[in-house]
């Protein structure tokens, strides 16, 4: 009797927290949406600078990186230090790649 | 028991039962029996080689054939060769040594394998359709996009392929060993051959891309006239080197760090001692790994990055021999006062330890960048990569045949013929390649058809040609021995070698399920412990209950047999009429076909019956 009130307590606080989950997903999702049409509305008007436009789009890409590292691919949620690990390690031999070639092939 | 049960039935349920299997000790033997062909086949490409130059000017192949030969034998010997072998012993060994009942993706496992398969054949099959590859194993753009033909084609499609089942193999051992420890093995208990599975896996994971990146657009400009490579039309070809080598150099370290952990294993159990410096190892491994990424360009030092690109390579490259020394006096010292056993395993782990340093050696005066200029593209490079990769990766390979063969197929292997193998192949290896620095540093260059009269070369090429006769002849003692030891050598125990690690605690070979019940793990060298503070036997970690096991299924061969068949269509597609079109839209929808079956038909695996495995534990008891 008190196991079945526990799994429908246990099934009451899953629903709730996959609720939560889904509500920032969608957020995350929109601020994605709403980034991408700033970056491409920036261009489009093209009244400013190259200069100032190159950082202000690097910096919204990072973000949009950042939402679906931790929010689509629940890098936030608890034991995933290990594939954020594995992320970063990523992220620093692309760098790495980018790096090189940028020094000693295009400069 | 299950040996004796495949013994009585047909080649035909056999032959099924393997090419739908999905057990990691079934998919070792088909990536050891896969490797141990095309390492013959590169065998036999480098006897041709060494044919050749046996003496000055001579005709016995065309230069044509000659550059086919040497590119078939580089990519042979590294793609479908070495790494199979050794992706094959990481199957064997690698779930039983941390505790587990399979890797984590059983069906990818068999994807991998079939890929690498049809791979391999892909590329060997251009030899009968008018022309290998012939640009170099490095296929630099500069070159591959002059070659005619398809060789290059072939060269592109085959090595996709079997890429992505490398790379698919790679997460799957690091899926494996990040969630499917056994009770008790922490990170820090894991048997050195593990750690090393795990950190070439993590090379595998970001080192493939590349090669994967660089194939794809040296494909588009061959075949649909891009221009990422072509000078001409304002590509530049010296970004394929830069690709080819952020895959290429971490590729040397895939091939070589499984083998640094075998040998600590190797070195501990023969030396009936705890791994000396085992935190040392770990943490040299894994700084190997992470240096190894940044030193790529030692293999363009003449290209013309500017000195100061050069010297930071150069430095880069040097460091890395500070880890590995840490290595070798590390084995040094696990024997330092053991009880050594010398057997045909440990043979070979022995003659690797010098054999490898000279490799080190003349790599830190290849990574001289001032040097490197004298060096390059001569016999000395040659002489270097095959001190590393012989020397270390086949020496390692036989070492692990040797040392697990009881564990995989249930007998030892005739040490008298093990033996007779690893001084054949220890002296011709060294015939062969030790003149080769001579004949390098006497300006003898890489990759010519022939050599000529009165140049002082005659002498050391002919002492090469009849080392790499030694080695032909042990290869074929040990394909005799592997005969021999299965029709006349007994039944090997569960742990023949007095071993330390958890592979020893199941029987030889192991039941299909490896583990009744998960074993607990108390401490690094987990069998060792329980037999000097224990009973002997490693104590479970979990109740006993149902074993849930996945199901067997054909459907990873059909997708390699698909992406084969796209390949061809890919090879050809360029003006021959529609056929080679339907090749490559049907061989695709073939093996998506296969994925889309695979994805929506729900497959549950099944359960072992709790009563099957006590009858398993009451027959052990007895």
């Amino acid at each position: 009797m008190t196991n079945e009130v526990n799994t429908e307590q246990a099934e009451l606080l899953r629903r709730k927290k996959s609720k939560d989950e889904m509500k920032k997903q969608l957020i995350s999702f929109g601020m994605m949406i709403v980034f991408t049409l700033i970056s491409f509305g920036l261009v489009a008007v093209g009244t400013i600078e190259r200069m100032y436009i190159l950082p202000i789009l690097f910096v919204m890409a990072i973000v949009q990186a950042g939402f679906q590292f931790y929010y689509f691919m629940h890098l936030k949620d608890r034991d995933h230090e290990m594939p954020a690990t594995f992320i970063y390690g990523g992220v620093w031999a692309g760098f790495l790649t980018l790096a090189g070639l940028m020094v000693i092939s295009w400069w | 028991m299950s040996t004796a049960a495949m013994g009585k039935r047909s080649f035909g349920a056999v032959l099924w039962d393997y090419m739908t299997t999905v057990d990691h000790k079934k998919i070792a033997h088909l990536y050891l029996a896969g490797g141990g062909f095309f390492f013959i086949l590169g065998g036999i490409e480098a006897l041709i080689i060494r044919i050749q130059l046996i003496k000055p000017e001579n005709d016995f192949i065309s230069a044509g054939f000659y550059n086919e030969v040497i590119t078939m034998h580089g990519t042979t010997m590294i793609f479908l060769a070495a790494m199979p072998m050794m992706i094959g012993l990481m199957n064997a060994a690698m779930p039983l040594q941390i505790g587990a009942r399979d890797v984590a993706f059983p069906f990818v496992n068999a994807l991998s394998f079939w890929l690498f398969f049809f791979g391999g054949i892909l590329l060997n099959i251009s030899f009968l359709t008018g022309g290998a590859p012939d640009a170099g194993w490095t296929s630099y753009a500069s070159l591959a996009m002059q070659s005619p033909g398809h060789g290059v084609d072939y060269y592109v499609a085959g090595l996709q392929i079997a890429g992505a089942g490398t790379l698919m193999g790679g997460i799957n051992f690091l899926a494996t060993i990040v969630t499917m420890r056994a009770p008790g093995m922490t990170y820090m208990r894991m048997p050195l051959f593990s750690w090393a599975t795990f950190v070439t896996s993590i090379l595998i994971l970001f080192a493939f891309p590349p090669l994967t990146i660089n194939l794809f657009l040296l494909m588009f400009d061959r075949m649909f006239d891009t221009a990422f490579f072509n000078v001409a039309l304002g590509g530049n070809t010296i970004i394929y080197q830069h690709l080819f080598w952020i895959f290429g150099h971490p590729e040397v370290y895939i091939l070589i760090l499984p083998f640094f952990g075998l040998f600590s294993d190797i070195f501990s159990t023969f030396s009936r001692k705890r791994l000396f410096g085992y935190t040392a190892m770990v943490f040299a491994t894994m700084l190997i790994a992470f240096l190894g990424f940044m030193v790529w360009a030692h293999h363009m030092f003449t290209v013309g990055l500017g000195p100061v690109a050069n010297s930071i390579f150069a430095v880069g490259t040097m460091a890395i021999a500070v880890p590995t020394g840490i290595k070798i006096f590390n084995w040094l010292l696990t024997m330092w006062g053991g009880q050594v056993t010398i057997n045909s395993a440990m043979l070979w782990a022995l003659g690797f330890i010098p054999s490898f340093t000279i490799g080190g050696v003349t790599g830190v005066m290849l990574g001289s960048a001032v040097a490197d200029y004298q060096y390059h593209d001569t016999y000395f490079v040659i002489a270097h990569f095959h001190y590393v990769i012989v020397g270390g990766s086949v020496f390692g390979i036989f070492a692990g045949l040797h040392y697990w063969w009881p564990k995989m197929f249930g007998r030892v292997l005739n040490e008298t013929l093990g033996k007779w193998t690893f001084w054949l192949f220890f002296i011709g290896f060294h015939l062969t390649f030790f003149i080769q620095h001579f004949l390098g540093l006497m300006g003898m260059p890489r990759r010519y058809w022939v050599f000529l009269h009165d140049q002082g070369l005659e002498l050391g090429n002919l002492i090469s040609s009849v080392g790499a006769f030694f080695m032909g002849v042990a290869s074929i003692i040990f394909v005799y021995n592997i005969i021999y030891t299965a029709i006349k050598e007994e039944k090997a125990e569960a742990d023949p070698w007095d071993g330390r690690t958890l592979e020893w605690t199941v029987s030889s070979p192991p039941p299909y399920y490896n583990f009744e019940q998960l074993p607990l793990v108390r401490g690094l060298d987990p069998l060792w412990i329980e037999k000097m503070e224990g009973d002997g036997t490693v104590p479970p970690g979990e109740p006993l209950d149902d074993v849930h096991m996945p199901n067997g299924s054909i459907l990873p061969l059909l997708m390699g047999l698909g992406f084969f068949i796209a390949g061809f269509g890919f090879i050809y597609q360029d003006g021959q009429g529609s056929l080679w079109y339907l090749a490559l839209y049907g061989g695709m929808a073939f093996a998506i076909g296969c994925m889309v079956v695979r994805s929506l038909k729900d497959d549950y695996g099944y359960y072992i019956p709790k009563e099957e495995l006590q009858k398993a534990l009451e027959g052990e008891a007895k």
